[in-house]
């Protein structure tokens, strides 16, 4: 096993590496950096060349990667343009852990993706409990309740949600759960933002602002993963060795629980595997209609003004996130199917 | 010399209610098993043997399944009619089953010895150490070598004979009265078959347990059970000794099944007879007798009218409206 | 031991399919279950619905009317000069989803075929001919598939945004960034199909008539195209029709964000953006879009679950 994922790791640094080169090309055109900058704004074009100079913008692709991967304190830079490199670079590189400075706030990266990270592992991670415990309770239930009215229900109302884009949800349950019962005077839940300013940043407070997004995040989820959960449940429930279960006289809670449901539950682990790491990226849609200040809000941002640092750093946070998800899904899958061995 | 009764099945009729209509699989059969009895039961795939044996055991999923009608009184209580916690204290302690395919039929990622000692738990109470212990005990017992360190084990750790060999153990371990094996061999290889069978003898005569032993193969039947019934489409169709149904078959398809076998006391050059065409849909609610398409002896009243299961000598019945001796109308 | 089986045709046990008579073609059968799948056959009528809404309602209204604004006429609720109502500078909502729809439906078809191609070659060359070749198209379509698709979409949305000018076709301009849409959604979104086809591919090479076809001479390509695939296509085509509803959910989720297709073309997508901000006073600007790209999704979810249980049944989901 210990082998296996040493081999794994090693596989996935190639992997990393295409997937960083892909991005940093990407990266090249989505926008001049420049243009949308903030604050200093450098008018006058000497200035702008100075900038591009000290940010290294005026190296060719292959000299600005290289700069990301390893950083350029290594050589020195031409800051002042004429021809001579002077000044000693700064920066150490991403493998060195230095994700770079945003270019429009000015700030380190990790600082700026520190501030938000704990709001969206926050929201994504009530989500995904939400998800989970709901879609088990309602795989099973359907699943043992095959073809009854709830099981039809369930059935009709996951493939609507299914087929719903979140946004939808999300005006929709705005709609339903915030606007109508304040025109109606009765109690309704905050549409924007963790939490109101005068009542500050309180526990209560933020708890009731994620009410909403995590109902829209959940639905669509749920639907997917609960249809998921009963099809496995379904699948186990018609094997050979449930009906041993059963003619051993075991209890039928029993069977389904001691018997069942760690078969059942195989795929769904592979599922959870997928899932888990994109939550880093927070919810690009929802956090941006909710106006939820996490990940998701930081990277379209960051997108728009061709904040490349930052882009490029929550990329790749994802990205190998993913890989060594997958990596640790293997190892979960083969703990709990002893038929799997990696060799 | 008869034996006190222990199972006595009347009547009974399973149904399942699939998208393409109604799919008779069991059709009124009866039969009775006394104490420490070997019963065969012999058809084709398909022709209800083992939906009959899940029915009365209550391991038929209802729906699509149905229990139209019988009883199944066990010991005077009707198996049919017990609520679903009252069936469970007989499942695995009064009336065990052991399956076809054991590959299939063991949880793939639960060991062993939690398969074997979970039962224990279960029907004797027994407190998890003492478990294992008897679970030592019952591994040794069906012949698996190093039995204890083998607890820890999951089913695919094990080869098909063995893995048989633990599911026996696992059905025998609240030394039931009844066993049920549902052709336990057929996924085997020839050699370990026999092995199987030997070893279900042997804890036979050690336990004194009733046994119905499932399966298309006459063969095996011989030097196995007492009596045997034969099955053609939900239908039991002769029942007798054993001895007189090799020697003495009345029924025309237990004829023609006994021609289709290979038998050592036979000529070389005599050929096996086939049963021509293909056995019924069971699609289609039987009006007369459901061999009658493929049988040689077939007269006009085959067609209309179901024959039913009839005493023609001292404990020999038929479900025939042919005397095969004399031809002709019975 | 086994000659009493042998003389004994077996009949599986409830397979209810086999045991009707007489036999049915692959093709009646296929139809059979199709057909049984009510809400397949709600999803084809939906979706034909849908088309006739789209297409056959140009004939009454005129493109000019879909994209006319009049200031005056802002956020107006449904009323019998306009339906639907109005947008916020004045459109009639309901002449926009005609032609809106129109662009959605486009782009969901469109990007299917971009993304069939895609990963049709790269499952097919990888499956077929292994080796070097299958790792690095496989390190690439992992690679691809590491990244979350929307993330894809939006830095993609953002790199070609712009780049492509308007074009005029059967005399009616749309926005370049249409074109945009459809190469990226079918540029991110292959995958899953690249793995199918793969597998596909793998799994039919071995067989007996391959390599028949191999021993012959067949030439590589026509093995590919005219023996491997055809054979292949029930999965192909059962993933090419759900990727028409993740295709039509992919544009509205960029158009929402206001990256994807640009004003003054509509897409269903696209008339929602910003629309967080009148939930309140116009729910009339985002119900009637959200709605109808729901019903298209839906039913071509429909129709792709019905085709699975109909053309691929051992996939069937129980």
């Amino acid at each position: 096993m210990g082998r296996y994922v040493a081999r794994r790791l090693l596989q996935a640094v190639p992997l990393l590496f295409i997937i960083s080169v892909i991005l940093f090309v990407l990266m090249q055109s989505i926008g001049d950096p420049l243009a949308t900058m903030s604050g200093r704004r450098p008018t006058r074009s000497a200035d702008r060349e100075r900038l591009k100079r000290q940010l290294g913008l005026d190296q060719p692709v292959l000299m600005q990667y290289v700069y990301w991967l390893v950083g350029n304190d290594w050589t020195s830079i031409d800051l002042d343009g004429d021809g001579v490199r002077e000044t000693r670079g700064e920066r150490k590189g991403v493998l060195r852990g230095d994700l770079g400075r945003s270019l429009k706030k000015r700030q380190p990266v990790l600082d700026l993706i520190g501030e938000r990270l704990p709001n969206t592992l926050l929201l994504m991670g009530t989500y995904e409990m939400v998800v989970l415990v709901g879609a088990v309770a309602l795989g099973i239930y359907s699943a043992v309740r095959q073809y009854s009215i709830f099981d039809h229900a369930v059935t009709g109302v996951s493939f609507v949600l299914y087929s719903m884009p979140i946004f939808f949800i999300a005006l929709l349950s705005m709609y339903l759960l915030a606007v109508k019962p304040k025109q109606w005077g009765l109690p309704y839940f905050p549409t924007v933002g963790m939490f109101e300013p005068e009542a500050g940043k309180t526990v209560p407070q933020v708890i009731w602002h994620m009410v909403l997004p995590v109902l829209s995040l959940s639905l669509i989820s749920l639907a997917g993963y609960s249809r998921y959960m009963r099809s496995s449940m379904l699948e186990v429930l018609s094997q050979d060795y449930i009906r041993t279960a059963k003619s051993k006289g075991l209890e039928r809670r029993y069977v389904l629980f001691a018997h069942a449901l760690k078969n059942a539950s195989l795929p769904i682990v592979t599922l959870i595997g997928l899932d888990l790491p994109t939550l880093l990226g927070g919810a690009i849609v929802t956090e941006r209609i909710f106006g939820w200040p996490g990940m998701g809000r930081l990277f379209f941002d960051s997108v728009s003004d061709a904040d490349t640092p930052v882009v490029m750093a929550i990329l790749m946070m994802v990205s190998v996130a993913v890989v060594v998800f997958q990596i640790l899904t293997d190892v979960i899958y083969a703990w709990l199917d002893p038929r799997i061995r990696y060799e | 010399m008869e034996r006190p009764l222990l199972l006595d099945v009347a009547d009974l009729q399973t149904r399942f209610h699939t998208p393409e209509g109604t799919v008779y699989a069991v059709n009124g059969i009866s039969y009775r098993l006394h104490e420490g009895e070997t019963l065969a039961m012999v058809g084709e795939s398909g022709c209800g043997k083992s939906v009959s044996m899940m029915s009365i055991l209550g391991l038929i999923p209802i729906p699509p399944g149905e229990i139209v009608s019988g009883t199944a009184r066990y010991r005077d209580r009707d198996l049919l009619r017990m609520s679903e916690e009252e069936l469970e204290q007989v499942r695995g302690k009064e009336i065990a089953m052991i399956f076809q395919d054991p590959m299939t039929s063991l949880n793939p990622v639960l060991t062993v010895g939690k398969q074997i000692t979970e039962m224990l738990q279960k029907h004797m109470g027994m407190k998890p150490a003492e478990a294992a212990d008897r679970a030592v005990q019952l591994l040794e017992w069906v012949g698996i070598p190093d039995a204890r360190r083998r607890l820890a084990d999951y089913p695919h750790q094990f080869s098909g004979g063995m893995r048989q060999r633990v599911m026996i153990a696992m059905q025998l371990a609240c030394t039931p009265s009844i066993l049920i094996a549902d052709e336990p061999t057929t996924a085997l290889d020839v050699t370990i078959q026999a092995q199987i069978m030997d070893l279900v003898i042997r804890l036979r005569e050690e336990v004194g347990m009733a046994m119905i032993w499932i399966t298309h193969n006459l063969g095996v039947v011989a030097g196995l059970a007492e009596r045997v019934m034969v099955m053609y489409a939900g239908f039991i169709v002769e029942e007798a000794n054993v001895d007189d149904l090799f020697q003495d078959p009345r029924h025309p398809y237990t004829i023609a099944l006994l021609a289709a076998l290979p038998r050592v006391d036979r000529r070389r050059d005599r050929r096996l007879k086939s049963i021509p065409g293909a056995p019924p849909s069971l699609l289609v609610k039987p009006r007369g007798c459901p061999f009658a398409p493929r049988c040689e002896f077939v007269i006009a009243r085959c067609q209309s009218e179901m024959p039913p299961l009839e005493l023609i000598a001292p404990r020999h019945k038929i479900a025939c409206w042919v005397d095969v001796l004399r031809g002709g109308s019975r | 031991m086994s000659d009493t089986t042998e003389a004994l045709s077996a009949i599986p046990q409830f397979a209810a399919d086999e045991l009707e008579a007489p036999p049915l073609s692959l093709r009646q059968l296929a139809w059979r279950r199709f057909r049984r799948h009510k809400m397949a056959l709600f999803g084809a009528v939906m979706l034909a619905l849908l088309f006739v809404y789209c297409f056959g309602g140009a004939l009454w209204v005129s493109e000019d009317y879909a994209n006319y604004t009049d200031t005056k006429a802002r956020l107006q609720a449904p009323s019998v000069s306009h339906p639907f109502g109005t947008d916020t500078v004045g459109r009639d909502i309901l002449a926009r989803t005609i032609y809106g729809g129109q662009i959605s439906l486009i782009i969901g078809l469109t990007a299917m075929l971009v993304e069939l191609v895609i990963g049709v070659l790269i499952g097919a060359l990888s499956g077929y001919y292994g080796g070097w070749l299958d790792s690095i198209l496989m390190r690439f379509t992992e690679a691809v598939f590491v990244i979350p698709q929307l993330f894809l979409l939006i830095v993609m949305a953002k790199f070609f945004g712009g780049k492509v000018p308007n074009l005029t076709l059967l005399g009616r301009t749309f926005s370049g960034s249409v074109v945009v849409v459809i190469l990226i959604i079918g540029a991110t979104s292959w995958v899953y199909l690249a793995r199918i086809v793969r597998a596909e591919f793998i799994s039919l090479k071995e067989r007996e008539f391959i390599l028949a076809a191999r021993a012959i001479g067949t030439p590589a390509r026509q093995i590919i195209f005219g023996h491997i695939l055809p054979n292949s296509i029930a999965p192909i085509i059962v993933s090419a029709t759900l990727s028409v509803a993740a295709a039509i959910l992919s544009e509205s989720y960029i158009s929402f964000l206001g990256m994807g297709v640009q004003a003054p073309t509509a897409t269903w997508g696209n008339m929602l953006e910003g629309a967080m901000n009148y939930i309140e006073e116009a729910p009339w600007f985002w119900i009637f879009p959200g709605t109808l790209i729901v019903l298209t999704v839906l039913s071509i979810n429909f129709l792709g679950d019905g085709l699975r249980d109909a053309l691929d049944p051992r996939s069937r989901v129980v």
